[in-house]
């Protein structure tokens, strides 16, 4: 009876994972931290709107900064764009990633409801947004001085997310 | 008209379907000769009424038929004609629509090619691919129909084509890989059917043989143009991406490669009939997995599969009956019989089944990375999205194992091998391996170990398939009379296994020597890279029929001489999507890759340059294999004798 029993187990087996994908089904997937924590940025090689170059992270070593995933197709992030204006204010270093957009549409937004960001980088096809693991608009990193990824936040970003998650984290490391 | 007429031929082929799916079964439970010859008009029936719900849709895409929703939603008056027509599989409803007709075309196949398999036999295949069949039809007439009309107000114009899906690969690269994907029911019906008469004989693996290899051959040509694709139009200069979608295409064939291996064992020898029948499952089962994870989105966005669970809860409750259901019978009905034969370790079977074993653990290794994310948030570890690094550090050193077993298992004889036939051979393939390993590299630069283990496993490769050649074609006539009386089994393995390394010699060598820049370039800015001056001339504006270009000019020059001029694209399509066009000089031996980024400040545009040498190799290898698969397929041996004494003793008695 025992090597019959055995002949179950792929039976088994699949069974299990028909379970997971069931389960899978009515999940949210919201909170994603990013497999890059604690590991360095993918090197940016993306041109910059508005600045005529190609921007490279070195330029920020030796601050934290937030890197912000957005664009002008993204609801969401209207609605958080206001409380990024108010982090400028601060003195918070924002660059923006406009992901999978039209710079033109991004150059528009950003005259029409102010420009929070130090630079603003494009990646029109998401190639950027693939190495970074962007899962969708908005997302927020948080980048140390040495340029190593230290948290991630998918969602918007308000008063309440910075106070308690990620202001503790900035101020941690904002020094090299 | 045209789309109701689709929709009721959809209907009929249903139901046609159904009755394929149960008369033969039950004419094969209780023996009535009448309802088992039915399954090869049925199995006709069937391909002629999805032909036709199929031509309805082509045709309602071709007539800019935008009442009919799906067409509204994926085509465009402005589309080529030849767009509009690969539109028709362009998405989730029409490929699904594909997908039936693809099965009823390898079923119809089966039931002409198998005219001279047992009777018996041959209804349970073909009503096992009937059941297949009438779960895509309910699941295309219940959660996706094509035909459903936007009534009483049409569009005028349609959306537009997923301008990503607007090029030639895209064209040829769906129904190749469906033609894979669906073939693999082929020996999964086999494999059930063995099941259901619980005769597991030699009979049924030569049967089996050539449908594996034929859809093998399918899914390798459609995974390679898939990455040849991904790699001209994403405008990454990138070749494979692990994606969840293209993981989806890999482990079926992974699985279906161990497949066409174990035959081979299970038909010389008689050995691992179980491990053979539970990968004909597996493989299928994983081609369905794939073939959902890429329309439904299980996995790339979870989001999908919220946004419409009645599709999400369908493709799983339909994955739960057929794998559910075959494993099930699997356990109550295979034969635990002891083996009926030994073999040594130094055997071709022992290489075999180490062959299988490391692709079921790369299989096993991808299915987990592409699920992982899935799992751990069910499971409550957090969310964790997993990449590339992961992928590469388990697949890389695996496949070379893999290549390090290929070339030894050829050399192998069945049951066991004299090492003193292993020595020289053996001897040679290592020193060819580590010279190649060691001064091939030098060819591109500096060494480097991915291109030197790479090359150093292709070559290993090569000399042993070499050597095997050369002893089998000796004796009597010398060589070239030898070679000719090889059989095209021996040279589809030969030349599949030269294509693998192929495959590997391309991946090591584009991944240790490809070179990348990301720049700004004004007019006139050059670039020397690899020997090669790359000069900016500017970027004009050119209309396209449905969608307006810039369209950038690099000339290249080699040594101060002009050698092409290179026009990278930047789309915007009608529907506001902007696509790169990068623009590639292809060669043997290195690609030349320039794809435009973004404007910058005056005339300035951020450019990726690419230098990526043997790059192709890798696709090359990908048709190699194919075609060693073909040759494989078409063995004379394979060709059903018609087997009057077996199929009368059956039909008589069964």
């Amino acid at each position: 009876m025992g090597a019959r029993l055995k002949l179950f187990v792929p039976l088994i087996l699949f069974l299990v994972l028909a379970g997971l994908l069931y389960l899978g089904l009515g999940r949210d997937p919201k909170e994603l931290p990013s497999a890059l924590i604690d590991r360095p940025l993918p090197p940016l090689r993306l041109a910059a709107l508005d600045q005529g170059r190609v921007m490279d992270a070195a330029e920020l070593r030796g601050q934290a900064w937030l890197l912000n995933v957005w664009g002008t197709w993204c609801v969401a992030c209207r609605d958080e764009h206001p409380y990024l204006l108010e982090l400028a204010r601060q003195g918070v270093t924002l660059v923006g990633l406009d992901y999978k957009d039209d710079p033109g549409r991004a150059r528009d937004w950003l005259q029409r409801l102010g420009n929070p960001y130090r630079s603003v980088l494009i990646d029109a096809d998401g190639r950027f947004g693939l190495e970074l693991g962007v899962y969708g608009a908005p997302e927020t990193y948080l980048i140390d001085a040495e340029g190593i990824v230290r948290y991630r936040h998918v969602g918007v970003l308000d008063a309440a997310v910075w106070r308690e998650r990620i202001e503790p984290l900035y101020r941690r490391w904002a020094q090299p | 008209m045209i789309p109701e007429y689709g929709h009721f031929a959809l209907i009929l082929a249903a139901c046609v379907s159904l009755a394929l799916g149960v008369v033969p079964l039950l004419g094969a439970a209780r023996r009535r000769p009448l309802w088992i010859a039915a399954a090869r008009p049925l199995a006709g029936g069937q391909l002629a009424f999805a032909g036709v719900a199929f031509a309805c849709l082509a045709a309602a895409f071709l007539g800019d038929d935008f009442s009919v929703a799906y067409v509204a939603a994926n085509s465009n008056r402005l589309l080529p004609w030849f767009y509009k027509l690969s539109a028709v599989w362009g998405a989730h409803e029409g490929s699904l629509l594909r997908w039936v007709l693809v099965l009823s075309g390898w079923t119809a196949a089966v039931a002409v090619a198998g005219r001279g398999l047992p009777a018996l036999l041959l209804a349970r295949v073909l009503a096992v691919m009937g059941l297949v069949a009438f779960g895509f039809h309910l699941f295309l007439l219940l959660t996706s129909n094509p035909f459903a009309r936007l009534l009483p107000l049409p569009p005028d114009d349609g959306g537009d084509l997923n301008p990503l899906l607007q090029d030639f690969g895209l064209i040829v690269h769906p129904p190749l890989l469906y033609m894979g994907y669906v073939g693999l029911a082929v020996p999964f019906a086999f494999a059930i059917a063995a099941l259901l008469a619980g005769r597991l004989d030699a009979a049924w693996v030569r049967w089996m043989r050539p449908w594996t290899n034929a859809a093998w051959a399918f899914l390798t040509l459609g995974i390679a143009l898939g990455s040849w694709w991904a790699y001209y139009e994403l405008g990454w200069g990138g070749w494979w991406f692990w994606d969840p979608v293209e993981n989806a295409s890999l482990m079926p064939w992974l699985l279906a490669t161990a497949l066409a291996h174990s035959l081979a064992v299970t038909e010389k020898r008689g050995l691992l009939r179980g491990w053979t029948l539970l990968l004909a499952i597996f493989a299928f089962a994983l081609s369905l997995l794939g073939t959902f994870l890429v329309r439904s989105g299980v996995l790339t966005s979870v989001h999908a599969f919220a946004a419409d669970p009645t599709r999400g809860v369908f493709v799983l409750g339909f994955l739960g009956v057929v794998i559910g259901g075959s494993l099930l019978l699997y356990g109550l009905r295979v034969p635990t019989l002891p083996a009926p034969a030994g073999f040594g370790w130094r055997s071709r079977e022992a290489a075999l089944l180490a062959n299988n074993a490391l692709l079921v653990v790369i299989t096993g290794v991808v299915l987990l990375g592409t699920l992982y994310p899935l799992i751990a948030d069910v499971l409550g570890w957090g969310k964790i999205s997993v990449g590339p690094p992961y992928f590469d550090s388990f697949f890389v050193p695996l496949t070379l194992g893999l290549a390090l077993l290929l070339g030894l298992g050829a050399l192998l004889q069945w049951k066991d091998t004299a090492l003193l036939r292993l020595r020289g051979a053996l001897g040679l393939g290592a020193v060819v391996a580590l010279l190649a390993g060691i001064l091939l590299p030098r060819l591109w630069g500096e060494w480097r170990w991915g291109a030197g283990l790479a090359l150093a496993a292709a070559c290993w490769i090569l000399a042993l398939s070499g050597w095997d050649l050369w002893r089998k074609s000796a004796g009597a006539g010398g060589f070239w009379q030898g070679v000719r009386r090889l059989r095209a089994g021996y040279w589809g393995m030969t030349v599949a296994h030269l294509g693998v390394a192929l495959a590997i010699a391309g991946a090591g060598v584009t991944g240790s020597y490809s070179l990348e820049r990301d720049l700004r370039m004004a007019p006139g800015d050059r670039l020397d890279l690899a020997g090669w001056e790359f000069r900016f001339e500017g970027v004009r504006e050119v209309a396209g029929p449905n969608y307006r270009s810039q369209k950038g000019v690099v000339t290249v020059t080699r040594a101060g001489q002009p050698a092409m001029r290179l026009q990278p694209e930047k789309r915007r399509y009608l529907g506001g999507q902007v696509m790169t066009e990068a623009a590639i000089d292809a060669g043997l031996w290195r690609d030349l890759y320039v794809a435009l980024g973004e404007p910058l400040d005056g005339e300035a545009w951020s450019v990726r340059v690419h230098v990526k040498p043997g790059v192709r190799w890798i696709w090359l290898g990908g048709a190699w294999i194919a075609l060693g698969a073909a040759l494989a397929a078409a063995d004379r041996r394979y060709r059903t004798r018609a087997t009057v004494a077996a199929s009368a003793a059956i039909s008589a008695g069964g």
